[in-house]
């Protein structure tokens, strides 16, 4: 016990807790509240996949609806074509799809730097929503896809309906080790290379790093991790839009992670709250058509000009430790 | 080879003439939407996401001056002014408190801005989309079509208007001022111009040469709150094929990249001849990802 500093066994007890809290959650929350919070689950995986870009790397993806998409589309796929649809292929054939996305945009944007990055991988993402609202015989086009939930199984084990609360344990299960997997990535000598690009990239170079290569690899990675969040949605609501892969989608992703604070994984799960909350506090005060994004492109406004760290980042060193 | 030569006959001329000149007029468009862009990025580094919402909200501002008055020249030039003012209130309350940080934030604050006037539009204007008349009605027989005038007068007016924006540029005291503070802010500023008013000045008159455009463009499709991605997502396209900051760069690559886009849409859907315009940029940041037309900064 000698090696457990004040800080891990702070960090690890915090963490437990949360957990926790979002295990029993569902268990006490009425059936609308059960959903709206695994849809934060959701949404925060994908911010989190876009902070390690964001926050990390140093740079701003407006493109993450395309791995989102893929993700959910990759999903439907493997949810219309087998039978009995099966949860696992559903994820495989999801992330299988993210990552070809997530090459391919990585292989074009990473040429750029800072804005050309950012605007660069908007176009891209632009280019699988055109493919995939004309696309109709396969895609669906405007109408997209519905496919049914599959079964939650360990194969010759066990085979069970999922229910809101358990498809609840599911995500948070798929959230929490991504999170992990992401923390752990970041902490490595990998991460330390992306932050060091984000320090500074001539010097980076100059060392001798790949930065090109560690710029791709990252760009997949984090695509890998929002086209999870991709296949989670689709299996959640039981269908795949082509509004999802429209660039709303990575708007939403990037003001998730001003709002919750970049450069802190959890952050954006906080961020994604945060945003879905107030919407829907809006929305039952001012009634369903109250133009709610306008206060909140205001508080979004406000927050990168007085509060550039987040909601969360007077707590980034010590998450990141 | 057959098979070649039976494509190429199949060429229809008669069409080709026509896109050529549909891709002409939109071009022109474009490169008044694209200079306004690349403007304000050359000389304070802020990549405007909200320029396609100022394009939109012009239009709509053109189409209420219009169907008010029934004056056109009026239209455009209260489009401008309105714009304008618009834009010069965001510059100062958003942009102003963010020089000196990292350029990066500048792109979410503007996109900020464009949630909130897209949002804005839809719910004021509502999601029917407005029609705006022509100011002329004249047609002249292209082939078998009634080709109307106006479309001819949007590409000279947009030229006019990026020629005069060029010789304000080039020889009024405020356009030596701009070029200045483009080459070295802190020099220009050690010479007694006013960089942070060049700055507001600068994005204001972006503002009001994309709301200009989109008063030109209005009676073509019509107007509607969600026309503003669209529009800056091609200027985007263009000012990275172009070169970003280089305005002749700009220009070209907007009537280049409509022109391809007409072509293709003899052929292919109309939404989907976007694409051919994705492939020129892949190929652009494949071999000169600087862009087609850059100058060194």
């Amino acid at each position: 016990m000698k090696n457990l500093n004040h800080h891990t066994v702070v960090y690890w007890a915090a963490f437990c807790a949360v957990m926790a809290v979002l295990i029993v959650a569902p268990l006490v929350l009425p059936e609308f509240w059960r959903r709206f919070l695994t849809e934060i689950l959701i949404w925060g995986l994908l911010a989190m996949s876009s902070d390690l870009l964001i926050g990390y790397t140093g740079m701003i993806s407006f493109g993450h609806s395309a791995f989102f998409g893929l993700g959910m589309y990759g999903a439907a796929a493997a949810l219309i074509l087998f039978s009995p649809p099966n949860l696992w292929l559903a994820i495989g054939f999801g992330l299988v799809g993210a990552a070809g996305a997530a090459l391919f945009v990585a292989y074009f944007s990473t040429r750029l730097r800072d804005i050309y990055f950012a605007i660069t991988t908007l176009i891209f993402s632009q280019i699988f929503y055109v493919i995939i609202f004309t696309w109709t015989k396969v895609t669906g086009g405007e109408n997209g896809l519905i496919f049914t939930r599959p079964h939650f199984s360990i194969p010759f084990l066990y085979d069970v309906r999922f229910t809101s609360t358990t498809l609840h344990w599911f995500v948070l299960a798929m959230v929490a080790g991504s999170y992990l997997i992401l923390r752990r990535v970041t902490q490595s000598p990998f991460g330390m290379v992306l932050q060091s690009i984000r320090e500074n990239e001539a010097r980076t170079r100059a060392i001798g790093f790949p930065v090109q290569r560690y710029k791709i690899v990252a760009v997949m990675l984090s695509g890998i991790f929002a086209g999870l969040a991709g296949v989670l949605y689709g299996v959640q609501n039981e269908f795949a839009a082509p509004d999802f892969v429209y660039f709303i989608t990575s708007g939403d992703t990037v003001i998730f992670n001003v709002m919750g604070g970049i450069g802190t994984l959890v952050g954006p799960i906080v961020g994604a709250g945060f945003f879905q909350l107030l919407r829907e506090l809006m929305s039952r005060i001012f009634g369903d058509q109250f133009p709610y994004l306008i206060p909140l492109g205001f508080i979004f406004i406000a927050m990168i000009i007085f509060l550039p760290q987040g909601l969360l980042g007077f707590a980034r060193r010590w998450l990141n430790r | 080879m057959h098979a070649l030569v039976a494509f190429l006959q199949d060429i229809p001329v008669d069409l080709l003439i026509i896109q050529t000149v549909n891709g002409v007029v939109t071009g022109m468009i474009l490169a008044l939407v694209a200079s306004g862009l690349t403007l304000i990025f050359g000389i304070m580094d802020v990549v405007n996401f909200a320029h396609g919402e100022l394009f939109m909200l012009g239009a709509y501002v053109g189409v209420i001056v219009m169907v008010a008055t029934g004056n056109f020249w009026l239209a455009l030039i209260v489009s401008f002014l309105v714009i304008a003012l618009l834009g010069a209130v965001i510059q100062i309350v958003t942009l102003r408190p963010l020089i000196g940080r990292d350029p990066l934030n500048t792109i979410l604050v503007t996109f900020g801005i464009s949630l909130i006037l897209q949002n804005f539009a839809l719910w004021y204007f509502g999601p029917i989309a407005r029609r705006m008349p022509s100011p002329i009605t004249g047609h002249f027989i292209l082939f078998y079509l009634d080709y109307p005038w106006y479309r001819l007068l949007i590409a000279a007016l947009s030229a006019a208007i990026i020629g005069g924006f060029w010789l304000f540029l080039k020889f009024s005291k405020y356009g030596v001022w701009i070029r200045a503070t483009t080459q070295d802010r802190v020099m220009a500023q050690a010479m007694g111009i006013p960089v942070p008013l060049v700055f507001t000045g600068v994005f204001a008159l972006g503002a009001g040469m994309a709301a200009m455009s989109g008063v030109l463009f209005a009676p073509l499709v019509g107007v509607d709150h969600t026309m503003g991605l669209d529009w800056v997502l091609k200027a985007f396209i263009v000012v990275v094929v172009g070169g970003m900051g280089s305005l002749g760069g700009s220009i070209v690559a907007a009537i280049f990249i409509s022109l391809l886009e007409s072509y293709a849409a003899i052929w292919v859907d109309p939404s989907q001849a976007v694409i051919v315009s994705f492939v020129v940029l892949i190929l652009t940041l494949l071999f000169k990802p600087t862009g087609l037309f850059a100058t060194p900064k």
